[in-house]
């Protein structure tokens, strides 16, 4: 696939979206998507670490913050079109699913699979997020002055 | 002296099964899941995470399993399971300006842009045992309200406009990484900040606290305390770009510290840095504070020998897996060294009593 700097932005966005989504939801929406197109195993999932780096006072020189778990894989579609699959944590499947939906995504069924399993998981995702951050909006204090004794 | 012992592959194997046994505990009390260490122990699994210096929730959690619930314990199995790892890479520093936080507040300024957001603190409890959590563990219903909008701004930007706070220098963009190379002293910045963010929350705690009491006098106001979610963004090599690779939380904290200036510089505040995985409050304020402590150098304060000063003491014995593995040999066999010690104290004690025999008669 050619990038241009479009394509590569919304493949960005897939792919950290595929990252960061629970491997139990990815697994339920792509079993509804239901059709495994044919392919071959680039690499086989793969466990390993990412050391994940941190600023000095958030803005200065980086340093080493520790380790995260990342499984990754990579697919090739009959038709050519290689997909690959970052995702955190240490399911095979998820990198694998991961993986294909990249690939689909680059193929002129990117439509339906946007549909049935890419829009419904960033909508699950946001709702999440959303919800957390109205749990803190509400935690968060409105302080009022005490009428003080002055002439 | 060492030598090799065999024997006592029995006395092992039971001694564990009976480990096992012990772990699982009273048969007519359901056994927990680590699904539910996972969401209902959250905290004792940031902290393996944090000091295990690996995140994963689900690892943490089964650590804990195994280990009964020590804690050391289960950070010893997470450390031995990392390095099974292979290593894909290292991501990018994380942007904690964009963080999703859950809580974010300040001690220095009230009306911070952002708010001062509590978050789900167990500050303001009253510390009194809930005896209705013995009973059941439901839960009331969570007030929402109209989420705030935007990236909260670090507290520390608006110090920084005025030029009334040390600016942070830059370093390399690949920091040096005590889990491949030994660690050297005098350690950069990089390295003291990694082997204190893994570093044991109790000895940590003990040279925060050591600071505020007096030793490396340096009075610290919590500019900031934020916790929430950040993405990690890492560059694939087989795209030729960078993308997120997962999602963590973790727990930050800015402080600003009493003002110093110099011939050549006027005053500014000076700042200390804490970041951890999870929610582990208590470890990243400490982590600041002695991050602060060790500074002195740099900053052109003065050694007054406090042990939070001195990088050799805090660096060499903050880890705890490197302690309790030396701590806890010398519970191991060591009958042949013993026995030389014998022989000796035997010997010397037979010289002894014959010089004493001899200055008598």
């Amino acid at each position: 696939m050619q990038m241009t700097e479009e394509t590569e932005t919304a493949r960005k966005a897939w792919l950290g979206l595929l990252a960061k989504a629970p491997a139990a939801d990815l697994a339920a929406l792509w079993h509804g998507f239901g059709q495994v197109p044919a392919h071959k195993v680039l690499r086989a999932p793969e466990i390993g670490a990412v050391m994940v780096r941190g600023r000095a006072g958030a803005v200065g020189a980086a340093f080493n913050l520790g380790e995260m778990t990342v499984t990754r894989a990579s697919i090739q579609l009959a038709g050519g079109v290689v997909g690959h699959g970052y995702v955190q944590g240490r399911c095979k499947d998820h990198a694998l699913q991961a993986a294909l939906v990249d690939a689909l995504m680059q193929t002129d069924a990117a439509a339906l699979v946007d549909r049935a399993v890419l829009t419904p998981l960033r909508d699950t995702v946001t709702r999440r997020k959303a919800t957390r951050a109205a749990k803190a909006a509400a935690t968060k204090v409105d302080f009022f002055t005490m009428v003080r004794g002055e002439d | 002296m060492y030598v090799a012992v065999k024997g006592g592959e029995r006395a092992i194997d039971n001694a564990h099964a009976w480990l096992a046994e012990e772990r699982r505990g009273n048969l007519a009390v359901p056994e927990f899941t680590t699904d539910q260490i996972r969401e209902q122990l959250a905290l004792a699994v940031n902290r393996v995470m944090a000091e295990g210096s690996l995140y994963d929730p689900d690892l943490a959690a089964l650590a804990i399993k195994q280990a009964r619930g020590d804690l050391i314990e289960a950070i010893f199995l997470i450390r031995a399971y990392r390095t099974t790892l292979p290593r894909f890479g290292g991501s990018l520093p994380v942007d904690t300006a964009n963080m999703a936080c859950d809580r974010r507040v300040s001690a220095t300024f009230k009306d911070a842009p952002g708010g001062q957001v509590l978050g789900p603190t167990f500050d303001y409890t009253h510390r009194l045992l809930d005896f209705k959590l013995a009973a059941d563990g439901e839960a009331g219903q969570v007030a929402e309200a109209a989420p705030l909008q935007g990236p909260t701004p670090h507290i520390m930007g608006f110090l920084d406009r005025e030029n009334l706070i040390q600016p942070e220098p830059a370093g390399e963009e690949t920091p040096a990484d005590l889990t491949r190379a030994p660690l050297e002293l005098p350690a950069s910045r990089a390295l003291r900040l990694q082997a204190l963010t893994r570093a044991d929350e109790g000895f940590t705690l003990g040279m925060a606290y050591s600071t505020q009491r007096g030793y490396a006098r340096n009075h610290a106001f919590v500019a900031e305390l934020r916790i929430g979610t950040v993405a990690v963004e890492m560059e694939i090599p087989e795209l030729g770009f960078a993308i997120e690779i997962g999602e963590i939380t973790l727990t930050e904290c800015e402080t600003v510290n009493q003002f110093q200036g110099s011939k050549t510089q006027p005053p500014q505040f000076t700042r200390g840095y804490g970041l951890v995985f999870g929610m582990t409050e208590r470890k990243a304020i400490s982590m600041a504070l002695v991050d602060r402590a060790l500074r002195w150098k740099e900053l052109g304060e003065d050694d007054i020998g406090a042990p939070a000063q001195d990088e050799e003491f805090v660096l060499y014995h903050c880890d705890n897996i490197q302690a309790t593995g030396f701590l806890e040999h010398i519970k191991l066999p060591h009958y042949v060294d013993f026995q030389s010690e014998l022989e000796l104290i035997r010997k010397l004690r037979r010289d002894a009593q014959v010089a004493m025999q001899e200055a008598a008669e």
